[in-house]
């Protein structure tokens, strides 16, 4: 790489700023690069997440959005060959401090995968293994209303009420990703990543989870990677669009989709690529 | 679909009009496929056919093994003959030989046949006592010496009778041939069957093969599994305490948390090539290692079950760590994602899951090393017992024999009663085998209810 070409390089990775930072900052990260092995996934990510509002990542595929979610909850260190730098803040403290117990960083950052995975146990333990592992209920009553509130939550305790000691798995694909958005809840998080929680399901279940994101932002900060660029339309208030490890343009869902301020946004929103 | 029916109109002309297909070969592809069925089909016959010849030829050989020909008669227990001193003290009877029983028997047989009215002409008194098992004296000497105060009664005893003559009633031995033995004779035959009239001698369930101790090349009808039997389930007991918590936590090591580096890679090279090594090398390993350096004892159920633990490891290892690599990677995310260790993604979630398949690696491993042989006859486990091992633990290190081991050592006898005892031995090695694979399938479907 020439100088020159370097020197465009860092141009490019300037992110340009469509509105205004969020007002309340629950997560904070400045200078986020991401490595696996040599290559490079992520360069120079600056972005907040708002407090109690849902963030999108949106991009091409393979253009490093889940790579980033999973900086936030630092499931990247399961991956051997990742190396994280920069610095990621929630609610001011550095989450990559050795003081910080990564166990305890999960439970307050809570994540929701792409395709649903419950444990293969009942759909009460399912819920319930959170709270247990996390000591959060002192009773087994305690635990129950743990469950039983969380599945509420989740929008799910009507349809699985009289089947809580059946196994998990054994629910469709969109009430099985219900249960598991009831198991992240049930650990009390101040933060949910969702990475494309609607790609394996049907509308109908897609439009239920949208649903419940939009009934979780009144208590829980929420970030969701979506390769849908109306399911980030119609469920976030900022997004973030992404491009080849680049976080290339950031701001009000609204202004985001109807003016764009950058030419890779403009393209990758009206479908040129991607 | 609408440009097909628009440039094909239904029609006898329609084949002239349409595009003409290049030949694929449906037929040959058919006819491979019907080959390559017939194949398949030849294959598995064979193999069923191999094993039902296998177990006919066991079952013929070996079902006759649990019944026994028994003799039944009163002996009269002299004092004057066991007790000289006459106080009942079973360390002064003890001075009688079994020699001394042996007469007592001797006597005791004719006056009962004499008695009952069965006729013993032209047979000498020697042939008679000829038809006992060698094992009698012995069997009574025990009796009576268990029990003092039998001395002086009557009693009624049972005992074997001798190999040929359970043979002549398997048909091992007829007529014919044993006017050319010169261990029985057509007459002491001709006794047995007027003795079978009078009730005297019978043909029962045998309860001293599958409990009784092995017996010396001489008296093979009371030659039993017992001691053999208890060895191996000690070993087996053994080998799974020790090898499957070993495996599974070298497993989940190796596959959970190893890096991934030069080192772990031979490691893992040597544990395949360990599973292929001949378990021989295993017994000569447990000779120098456990007998030799560690100085355990020979013959001991513990070192033979180190040495099956050692040769059992490896296959344990692949099938845990394939089990575990089965186990789909989003589990082990939701776990950590929701704030769970690693070790707690493992033990609760990963490890339930991959337990069928542990389990059935185990088992695998188990059952080979039931019927392993050559490791057990390196560290002396061939040896002759006649010794009830203790109870576990103590027992663990007495001298045993174990199921394998037994088979060879009647295959390696003499007199043809042992064929028998040998092919009966491996039916009750076969059914061990029957016995945990049951159990294997019960967990397995035990763990998998649990979803
Ligand atoms: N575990 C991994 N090991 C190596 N490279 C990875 C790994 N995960 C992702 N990558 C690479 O990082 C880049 C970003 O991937 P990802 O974050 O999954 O993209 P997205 O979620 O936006 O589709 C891709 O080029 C991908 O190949
Ligand atoms: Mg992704």
């Amino acid at each position: 790489m020439s100088v020159a070409e370097a020197e465009k390089t860092r141009e490019r990775w300037q992110t340009v700023m469509s509105g205004p930072a969020p007002e309340h900052i629950k997560m904070h990260t400045r200078d986020v690069c991401v490595f696996y092995g040599a290559k490079q996934a992520l360069f120079d990510v600056d972005l907040d997440i708002g407090e109690r509002e849902v963030t999108a990542l949106i991009g091409p595929s393979g253009c490093g959005k889940s790579t980033y979610l999973r900086c936030l909850n630092r499931m990247n260190d399961t991956i051997d060959i990742c190396r994280v730098t920069g610095k990621i803040e929630l609610e001011g403290e550095d989450i990559y401090a050795p003081s910080i117990d990564v166990v305890e960083l999960r439970a307050r950052v809570g994540m929701v995968f792409q395709k649903p995975n419950p444990f293969a146990k009942s759909i009460f333990d399912n819920v319930a293994y959170g709270p247990r592992i996390h000591g959060l209920a002192g009773s087994k009553s305690d635990l129950e209303d743990i469950v039983v509130s969380s599945l509420k939550k989740a929008g799910l305790y009507n349809e699985v009420s009289d089947r809580l000691h059946e196994p998990g798995t054994g629910l469709s694909g969109g009430q099985q990703q219900r249960l598991c958005i009831a198991r992240a809840i049930a650990v009390n998080p101040e933060v949910i990543l969702m990475d494309e929680p609607c790609s394996a399901l049907d509308p109908i279940a897609t439009a239920k989870v949208e649903e419940l994101i939009d009934e979780l932002r009144e208590n829980y900060s929420i970030v969701i990677v979506t390769h849908s660029m109306q399911q980030a339309a119609r469920v976030s208030q900022r997004t973030a669009f992404f491009h080849l490890g680049i976080l290339v343009e950031v701001g009000d869902t609204d202004r985001m989709f109807t003016n764009p301020q950058d030419q890779r946004t403009q393209d990758y929103i009206t479908g040129r690529f991607g | 679909m609408t440009e097909i029916s628009a440039s094909a109109p239904v029609g006898t002309d329609n084949d002239a009009t349409r595009p003409k297909r290049r030949d694929i070969g449906i037929k040959r592809r058919y006819a491979a496929e019907n080959r390559f069925r017939a194949l398949g089909i030849g294959a598995v016959s064979i193999a069923v056919l191999a094993l039902v010849f296998l177990l006919i030829s066991i079952l013929s050989n070996g079902l006759s093994a649990f019944r026994q020909t028994f003799v039944a008669f009163d002996v009269t227990l002299d004092a004057a003959v066991l007790d000289k001193a006459g106080n009942r003290d079973p360390a002064e009877m003890a001075k009688v030989t079994t020699i001394g029983y042996g007469n007592l028997l001797k006597k005791a047989l004719a006056a009962d046949l004499e008695a009952r009215g069965v006729s013993t002409e032209g047979i000498s008194s020697k042939e008679i006592a000829g038809l006992l098992s060698k094992e009698a004296p012995a069997q009574l000497r025990n009796r009576v010496l268990a029990d003092p105060g039998l001395v002086g009664q009557t009693i009624s005893f049972k005992t074997y009778a001798t190999g040929r003559i359970d043979g002549y009633y398997k048909g091992r031995v007829t007529m014919e041939s044993a006017a050319l033995d010169s261990n029985v004779s057509p007459e002491q035959l001709t006794l047995a069957d007027r003795m079978r009239g009078a009730g005297m001698l019978t043909v029962g369930f045998n309860t001293g093969f599958l409990f009784g101790p092995d017996a010396s090349e001489l008296r093979p009808e009371a030659a039993g599994l017992g001691i053999a039997i208890l060895g191996s389930a000690y070993m087996m007991i053994l080998v799974l305490v020790m090898s499957l918590p070993l495996g599974i936590a070298a497993s989940i090591y190796l596959e959970e948390f190893a890096p991934q580096n030069r080192f772990t890679d031979l490691i893992e090279v040597n544990i395949n090539n360990l599973a292929a090594v001949p378990s021989i090398v295993f017994g000569l390993l447990g000779l120098a290692i456990f007998i030799n350096f560690a100085g355990l004892p020979q013959s001991a159920p513990v070192v033979g079950a180190l040495v099956l633990t050692l040769m059992t490891l490896p296959t344990i290892i692949i099938a845990t760590r394939a089990a575990l690599k089965a186990v789909p990677p989003s589990i082990r995310e939701a776990a950590l994602g929701i704030g769970a260790s690693k070790m707690q993604a493992i033990f609760h979630h990963v490890l339930p899951l991959a337990m069928p398949g542990i389990l059935t690696g185990t088992i695998i491993g188990l059952a080979q090393a039931l019927g392993e042989t050559a490791p057990l006859l390196l560290i002396g486990m061939v040896a002759f017992v006649r010794d009830f091992p203790a109870a576990p633990p103590e027992g663990f290190f007495d001298p045993a024999a174990a199921l394998p081991v037994q088979v060879y050592n009647w295959t390696q006898r003499a007199d043809p009663a042992f064929v028998e005892r040998a092919s009966g031995a491996i039916i009750v090695l076969l059914v061990f085998l029957f016995l945990m694979n049951l159990i294997a399938i019960v967990l397995r479907r035990q763990f998998e209810r649990r979803w």
